[in-house]
Formats: C-alpha cells, sequence, structure tokens
C-alpha cells in the first residue's frame, strides 16, 4: 500500500466525523463524531511516523492525542449529563441558557 | 521498500469507514457506539500495518475499554430521552452544511490519494514499547507529566461538573 492510501482513508474518515458533527444535534453523537476525527489525525501521524522511521515522534503525538481525547472524552460526557440535568433533553439546538 | 500489509488494510479500512458511517448515522445513540467500535477495533488493526504496536494495543485500552464504556454508561444514565427525534430541525442548513463539508473531503482524498511517497526501512524495534518508551520518556518528558496532569484535571473537573446541583 501507498502512504496516499493512508492518507485518503484518513480523509475520508475526517470527513465523516465532520459531518457527523456538523448534522446531528444529539450531543452524544456529535462527541463520538469528535473521536472519529481525532483518530483519523492519528491515521495521519502514524503513517508519516512509519514513512519517516527515523524517531518516534509521530507515535509520541498520537500518544498524546489519545490521552487528551481520553480527558476531552469525560469532560464531554460529564457536561452532557449536567445539561440533561437543566433540560431534559440532549438536543445541542436547545442550549440557549446563556442566551437571555 | 516493502510496504505495510495490504490485505490487512483494506479491511480495517473498509471496517472503519463503515464503522463511522454507522457511527454519524445511527437514530439510538446504542448503535452509534458500538458503530464507534467497529471503528476504533478496526484502527487498531490499521495501527499494527504501521508498525505501531504499543499505540494498537493502547487503542484497544483507551478507546474501546474507557471511552465506549464511558459513552454507553452515559447512554445507560440518561435512557430514552438521548434518542432525539428522526426530524432534526433546520434541513436546509444542515444538508448544506453536511454536503459542502464532504464535498471538500472528498476532493482531499482523492488530491492526496495519489502520492505515492517511499516507506523508509525500519529498524527492527520501531514501534514496540521499549523503543517509544524510550523516546517518550528521552524527548518528551515534560509534557508526558503535563498530561497526567491534564488528566487529573479533567478527572476531578468531570466529577465537579456532573455532580453539581443545578436546581
Amino acid at each position: 500500500m501507498t502512504i496516499g492510501a493512508y492518507l485518503a482513508v484518513a480523509s475520508i474518515l475526517f470527513g465523516i466525523g465532520a459531518v457527523g458533527f456538523l448534522t446531528r444535534r444529539n450531543m452524544l453523537i456529535q462527541l463520538m463524531s469528535i473521536e472519529i476525527m481525532l483518530n483519523s489525525v492519528n491515521v495521519l501521524l502514524l503513517a508519516f511516523n512509519r514513512a519517516n522511521p527515523g524517531n518516534h515522534d509521530g507515535q509520541v503525538f498520537a500518544f498524546f492525542v489519545i490521552a487528551v481525547a481520553a480527558a476531552e472524552a469525560a469532560v464531554g460526557l460529564a457536561i452532557v449529563i449536567a445539561y440533561y440535568r437543566i433540560k431534559r433533553t440532549i438536543e445541542s439546538d436547545q442550549a440557549t441558557l446563556l442566551r437571555n | 521498500m516493502s510496504g505495510p500489509g495490504a490485505a490487512l488494510f483494506i479491511v480495517t479500512a473498509i471496517f472503519a469507514i463503515v464503522g463511522a458511517i454507522i457511527t454519524v448515522s445511527a437514530r439510538r445513540p446504542l448503535r452509534a457506539a458500538m458503530g464507534l467500535l467497529v471503528h476504533i477495533v478496526s484502527l487498531a488493526g490499521m495501527f499494527l500495518t504501521l508498525n505501531a504496536h504499543l499505540l494498537a494495543a493502547l487503542q484497544l485500552l483507551v478507546y474501546a475499554g474507557a471511552i465506549v464504556v464511558l459513552f454507553v454508561f452515559v447512554i445507560m444514565l440518561i435512557g430514552p430521552e438521548t434518542e432525539t427525534g428522526s426530524v432534526e430541525g433546520m434541513l436546509v442548513s444542515r444538508a448544506t452544511a453536511g454536503a459542502l463539508t464532504a464535498g471538500i473531503f472528498l476532493v482531499v482524498a482523492s488530491s492526496v490519494a495519489s502520492y505515492g511517497g517511499a516507506w523508509g526501512s525500519i529498524e527492527d524495534d520501531f514501534g514496540t514499547v521499549e523503543a517509544l518508551g524510550t523516546a517518550i520518556y528521552k524527548q518528551a518528558l515534560v509534557p508526558f507529566e503535563l498530561i497526567s496532569i491534564t488528566l487529573l484535571v479533567a478527572i476531578v473537573g468531570a466529577i465537579a461538573i456532573a455532580r453539581s446541583k443545578t436546581d
């Protein structure tokens, strides 16, 4: 396989995640779309690190991306729970608490 | 240079894309979580073709073992309210945004697909636990400690947000 195949798959995955984030209004599915986008970036980092294997910089970056994604999921799901307590829904269109 | 295994790459790429499509298109969040699980496990297989053994294991542990389970717990806590209606409002703007984004990324994917740079030749220990651990502790020790603080702060923040009295 060429590097281009990996780049194309990562671009398609990022596009699917971006479309999901923009078109869904279910907060849980929007968070899952963010996870898909972070995963696609990991594929890119690992593919380029495999193409230039003199050091492990790409893999170290992917390691940090995984750690940050875990922190982001924990905080995001806590926000979803707190939001559901107030509004009794998880539709992001209803998130108007700061508007007035 | 012999590139990564083609058969494993093709299978994992198909499963990763199908899992991602299930995730963003499912009506029920539990089905979306299962699609995310398929996506994550196939990406762990794709990491294996790139000689990233430790990261494939971490992907399974952190994503499949922690994040998906966290999603399923939240879905169970909230219950049937997690399923929003089938008609999601503002259809025109949503369709426009989705079509534009999909078009942009399809163009990007088709333009980068023809890039055929050479794979470098790798040492035997590339991507193993020992080599990656050495790289992290030699080059990125301070960021590694900072990320542990970040995770601690995220845990404390998540508890503080989720259990606060709101009404």
